[in-house]
């Protein structure tokens, strides 16, 4: 399934439209507090042959599903419906539209030739009658029906909203079963809706905190496959593994990407100590970049690749600080109560994501990159380790339940504090790393 | 260097013997008179089992912490007099954390804490290259409720014995 989806060309035609409308008055401003959902409606798509029947539901389905996930959009069930569109050229029946109150209509076609699926479709502004943006179409094998609906639908929310999209990424994981005291771990990596799971590595060894490279093709993550943890790199196509050797040490783990892809950060134990290093991956050389007697891990790049956010103990207490890309000084952001970990830096470059914990409840929070308005997003017994979505309006996190029963899983949250939600995996979850929008 | 260490070992020895005498639970009453020791069982005091049960292959931490505390150090020395007298084994030093921390954070706490043993060790006069050490962070709990009952158990460093001859 792999194979075939990494090597899913998809082809991007402009449909002549029939009205080139700009920007019309349709618009979410997502820095403005939305409190009502947009309603829409998508009438399934229009199959151009009796052979192509199977997928329009399936695909109007997914496109309705990463629409009324953003919590931005509201779906007009199909039962409502006055007017049906059963062919992608007739004119809109605006009125019937209008008449249920629907904002955004979105209408489509598929055909199917050979093993090929072409989706064709249109975002109509109800209220102006205008089409919004330009009609586009999608071509690609059957088995990547599904990435066609993403795309689709990030077409709409990027005409609707002004910002990317991100329904057609993937995320890797770390999947989990058995109980908390033997968990078995696999690397794993799905869908961004947590479809087409495919597993990496098996249970063997405990693998812990993967991260994509910034193309999406290769992932770093921690394995105690040797015996202890070390770093390793993967190439998600071939899914091919080696370990990236560090200089001596107990433990080598928390690897992440430089934005260009051609190095890594990560934390070495030496004598119980650990500090952040840089490796070259060209040349396998590592230099080092902190040298304290505190801890120092889970590193983050800036976007622009000049500077690194991490985690330190030197104060006493876990705490986020900034220093220079190639090491040097660094500047502690976190000041509130409590102990802060796992900063992540927004693809944006304005925000920094965190785990807090306080008063035995954790957090996932945001703050500015110079630590001032900092917001707490969620609350439980243990919420860990965000992710940002490719737009960096999404952060995805782990949540583990309490007790001897506790038991890990993945959620998602707007970063304005709104539409927490689980995301389902066959068995539990936990580490996600959100990948780059597919080409 | 070797015979002093050596002679801190008779010295060792002896402090076991002595400490073990008063503490009723170390060696287990089961066992009964001298002449009954089973090679191997906890009552061997040249076991791995006794080692684990007698002279206790875990130390403790408070929350955060990778100080050892009196008890914890008192644990080290039978640890280390043991491991002087049984030069046939090397022993691994498992770190680890509660759940209450991120996974990264509590991989290098935990490192810290099996370190801290180590070094503990090291300073009773075992040998550095006997003595490795691994953690685990949070991904190994022993005891697996949310209270700090079992968060207590599963703040350690335990001494696993690995590569011996006789064992």
């Amino acid at each position: 399934m792999m194979r075939l989806l990494t090597s899913l060309l998809v082809g991007l035609t402009l449909l002549s439209a029939p009205a080139s409308a700009q920007t019309g008055p349709l618009r979410l401003e997502l820095d403005q507090g939305i409190i009502e959902p947009m309603p829409f409606a998508v009438p399934n798509f229009v199959p151009d042959t009796p052979a192509a029947a199977q997928y329009p539901t399936d695909i109007s389905r997914v496109i309705a599903a990463d629409l009324t996930g953003t919590g931005l959009f509201r779906e007009i069930a199909p039962e409502a419906f006055i007017s049906r569109v059963n062919s992608f050229e007739a004119p809109i029946q605006f009125a019937d539209w209008k008449a249920i109150n629907a904002d955004a209509l979105v209408t489509g076609a598929v055909n199917l030739s050979g093993n090929t699926l072409t989706v064709r479709f249109r975002v109509w502004d109800v209220f102006s009658g205008q089409e919004l943006g330009n009609g586009l179409q999608f071509s690609g094998p059957t088995d990547g029906w599904r990435r066609m609906a993403h795309k689709v639908a990030d077409q709409v929310y990027s005409r609707i909203t002004g910002e990317g999209g991100y329904f057609d990424s993937r995320v890797a994981f770390v999947s989990e079963s058995g109980p908390k005291d033997q968990r078995r771990k696999r690397l794993a990596i799905m869908d961004y809706d947590g479809a087409n799971v495919q597993y990496l590595t098996d249970s063997a060894a405990i693998v812990l905190a993967p991260r994509f490279s910034p193309a999406g093709d290769r992932l770093l993550y921690t394995s105690y496959e040797s015996g202890r943890p070390r770093i390793y790199l993967l190439d998600v196509g071939r899914v091919k593994k080696q370990e990236l050797k560090t200089q001596d040490g107990t433990m080598s783990f928390s690897p992440r990407f430089s934005p260009d892809g051609r190095s890594i950060v990560y934390s070495l134990t030496q004598g119980g100590n650990t500090d952040l290093w840089k490796m070259d991956l060209a040349s396998g050389q590592s230099v080092r970049l902190t040298n304290t007697p505190a801890i120092e891990t889970a590193p983050s790049y800036a976007p622009d690749g000049s500077r690194i956010v991490f985690e330190s103990d030197r104060s006493g207490t876990p705490q986020l600080y900034v220093m220079p890309a190639n090491g040097g000084e660094a500047t502690r952001i976190s000041f509130g109560q409590g102990r802060y970990g796992t900063p992540v830096w927004s693809p944006r470059g304005d925000l920094i994501a965190f785990t807090k914990q306080n008063k035995g409840r954790f957090h996932i929070g945001v703050m500015r990159v110079d630590g001032s308005e900092e917001r707490l997003l969620t609350a439980s017994f243990l919420d860990e380790g965000p992710t940002w979505s490719p737009n960096g309006r999404v952060i995805m996190f782990t949540r583990e339940t309490q007790g001897a029963s506790g038991r890990s899983s993945l959620y998602s949250v707007d970063i304005s504090g709104r539409n927490l939600r689980p995301v389902r995996t066959p068995d539990g979850g936990s580490d996600p790393s959100w990948g780059p929008l597919l080409k | 260097m070797n015979v002093l260490s050596k002679i801190a070992a008779l010295g060792a020895l002896a402090l076991v013997t002595a400490c073990s005498n008063n503490d009723p639970s170390a060696l287990g009453g089961a066992g009964g008179g001298s002449g009954s020791i089973v090679p191997g069982s906890p009552n061997d005091p040249r076991s791995p089992a006794y080692f684990q049960q007698a002279v206790g292959d875990r130390v403790l931490f408070a929350v955060d912490q990778s100080t050892l505390s009196s008890e914890a150090q008192s644990i080290l020395q039978g640890q280390a007099d043991w491991l002087l007298a049984n030069t046939d084994y090397t022993a691994t030093i498992e770190g680890h954390a509660d759940e209450q921390g991120t996974r990264e954070y509590n991989l290098a706490l935990g490192a810290r804490r099996a370190n801290a043993a180590r070094e503990f060790l090291i300073s009773r006069g075992v040998a550095g290259n006997r003595l490795q050490t691994v953690s685990y962070g949070k991904e190994r709990p022993i005891e697996i409720c949310s209270t700090e009952e079992c968060y207590s158990k599963n703040r350690r460093a335990v001494t696993v014995l690995t590569g011996s001859t006789a064992g």
